[in-house]
């Protein structure tokens, strides 16, 4: 393990099996301390990426590197200080979670059967470790595969949908263990389908759809190039989404289930709630709203979903005029103006 | 896990992992092994089989004046005779079976099951993975071969005596030596069986499927069987495998002949070697994908 080295850099990394291209010149850079979200529709090739870069695949072309060690010429010793799991952690059925974890940690050596205890106790399953894994429940085998994690005591945790299949609180308390691992000051790169989750624990993001990074960068940042949208609800709908269309500096207008949404810098919005009095339409609330992960997220991988940032899926439909839009189309983005 | 926020700060981020030894995951093979029902059935069957045959042999009348073999002859003479009578009638099929049982199973249960995966991302290198794999494989045989041949021992002795025995030579060698010789000619029987093991290993790891891998090892011996029945091939037949198993016979002879087991270690070495390195580059190569 390289000390100053990232815990993931991947360049140019392709899967190709026959004809299908699983994985088209993808570019990853997880920083130390980064809470990385991994987001991609399914078949985008999320899972393919983090199995290359766990060394389980070999990738057709690029390289990736873990703390500056790549899986395919280091084998076993790039994997120094990273853990995690992809697909649903799996274990020998036919014995007890505790002998599983002393197993791995007999392969990891470095006295990590000291921990079995301390991990167990973190994922709440000390009750039941003399239980057979078979008889777990899917919640459980994800509980055991973070405390598997935990036994390495990694610097780097990658995570391929942690919370599939648990109740909503074990979602929480999934949510609630990344945030406390993160605070320690281990690198997360958390793929997942929940971007509610996303957005609340991941500070850097990449997207992929169709096997290439259409966004990589601060979360922070990919919200702000969603640019401000708003909320409208007033008196006349109809009539007010005529004028939002009229209306200089206003974009994207919809309409939905709770009320009008549109796309705006600040200033273009005082002269619409002019020309909306003097159309004779009362304001009853008008609210900014920056685009949620999930807005982007589906206006990143979808063409022509162009979903206004803050409004509902379920209910809101574009407007006719409606542009969805820009995604940026060059060969390998690395950002993309949205909105 | 509401315990979250309690996680102690041991579990802080380390520097560096100190790496297991090849040693340390074979040790770990084998208790996988022993957890597994299945382990047992091969088991079951090697002690089965000699406890069957010493039974029946109790219930018939026939002395065994008049067979074919020596030691069929002398069945009922010295309880030293059931165990190479075992070794010959399990050699070419059972014991086979009871080894590729293991050997097939090995590599593809891990991948159909996905634990493969489980510890490939763990300090252990596949090369170690294969090693301690392999060695399983053949511990099991190892076992199964002694096991077989111990039940043998015992329940033939307990029936017909701790006696002295005639050898293929016609030579009277004393029960110690005897028990001795037992001994040395289930060892030698080892070189073809581990050969076997190691093809099983092979297809094990290539087919990803462990019925697929099992009965392609005992299909193989199948068809080496088959092909030394085609007429003009009696040049080839001291290289095929399934004649490796009567190398044994050489020691049960005065004085002892060690040209076929020389032998057989050379031709089994053929089949091993190139087996496991072709096995050994398959999983160091593949894409783990499963489960």
């Amino acid at each position: 393990m390289i000390e100053d080295a990232p815990p993931v850099k991947a360049r140019g990394l392709v899967k190709r099996y026959d004809e299908v291209l699983a994985v088209d010149h993808i570019d990853l850079n997880v920083r130390a301390g980064d809470v990385y979200g991994f987001l991609g529709p399914n078949g985008a090739g999320k899972t393919t990426t983090l199995r290359m870069a766990l060394g389980l695949i070999t990738p057709t072309e690029g390289t990736v590197e873990l703390f500056g060690r790549d899986p395919m010429h280091h084998g076993a010793r790039a994997l120094e200080g990273v853990a995690g799991f992809v697909e649903a952690p799996r274990f020998y059925p036919y014995m007890s979670a505790r002998k599983n974890l002393e197993l791995l940690a007999a392969l990891d050596g470095d006295g990590a059967s000291a921990r079995i205890g301390e991990v167990l106790d973190i994922v709440e399953l000390a009750p039941r470790a003399k239980h057979r894994v078979g008889g777990y429940s899917h919640g459980m085998r994800q509980r055991l595969g973070i405390a598997a994690a935990l036994l390495r005591r990694p610097r780097l945790l990658i995570l391929d949908e942690p919370a599939t299949g648990l109740d909503p609180a074990g979602m929480r308390d999934m949510r609630l263990l990344i945030r406390r691992l993160a605070a320690e000051g281990i690198t997360v790169l958390l793929s997942s389908h929940q971007l509610p989750e996303v957005q609340e624990l991941c500070d850097r993001v990449a997207i992929v759809d169709s096997g290439r990074v259409v966004y990589e960068g601060a979360l922070a940042d990919l919200r702000r190039q969603g640019g401000a949208g708003y909320r409208l609800r007033t008196t006349d709908d109809q009539r007010a989404l005529e004028v939002l269309r009229g209306q200089g500096g206003i974009e994207h207008p919809i309409t939905g289930a709770h009320g009008l949404g549109f796309q705006a810098q600040e200033q273009d919005v005082g002269p619409l709630s002019v020309a909306l009095g003097v159309a004779g339409i009362g304001i009853l609330a008008l609210t900014p709203e920056l685009a949620t992960l999930e807005d982007l997220f589906f206006r990143l991988t979808e063409n022509g979903a162009g979903a206004t940032p803050g409004m509902d899926d379920e209910g809101a439909h574009a407007s006719g005029d409606a542009t969805p839009p820009p995604i940026a189309d060059d060969a390998t983005p690395r950002t993309v103006q949205i909105g | 896990m509401s315990a979250v926020a309690a996680a102690p700060a041991s579990l802080a981020p380390t520097a560096r992992l100190r790496r297991p030894s090849t040693l340390t995951v074979w040790r770990w093979e084998l208790r996988k092994l022993v957890s597994q029902k299945r382990t047992y059935l091969g088991l079951f069957l090697a002690s089965i089989l000699p406890i069957v045959f010493v039974i029946v042999q109790n219930i018939h009348t026939d002395h065994g004046g008049g067979r074919d073999n020596i030691f069929a002859s002398q069945i009922k003479q010295s309880g030293l005779a059931t165990p190479v009578l075992m070794l010959l009638f399990l050699s070419l099929f059972m014991l086979p079976l009871i080894a590729s049982l293991v050997a097939g199973d090995i590599v593809a249960n891990e991948d159909g099951n996905g634990t493969l995966k489980t510890i490939l991302t763990r300090s252990v290198d596949r090369g170690q993975v294969f090693i301690a794999k392999t060695l399983t494989a053949m511990t099991y045989a190892v076992i199964a071969v002694f096991l077989s041949a111990a039940v043998a021992t015992v329940a033939g002795v307990a029936s017909w005596g701790f006696n002295s025995i005639t050898t293929f030579s016609g030579t009277v060698v004393s029960a110690p030596k005897g028990l001795l010789l037992v001994f040395a000619a289930n060892l030698c029987y080892l070189i073809p069986l581990l050969a076997v093991v190691s093809f099983g290993v092979l297809l094990s790891t290539t087919t990803r499927n462990s019925t697929a891998a099992v009965v392609g090892a005992i299909g193989f011996l199948f068809l080496l069987l088959i092909i030394a029945q085609i007429p003009g091939l009696e040049s080839i037949h001291p290289y095929m495998l399934q004649e490796q198993f009567e190398n044994w016979h050489g020691l049960l002879r005065t004085p002892t002949d060690w040209a076929p087991i020389i032998h057989s270690a050379w031709v089994c070495a053929l089949y091993a070697v190139p087996s496991l390195i072709a096995g050994y580059l398959v999983l160091l190569r593949r894409d783990v994908t499963g489960g």
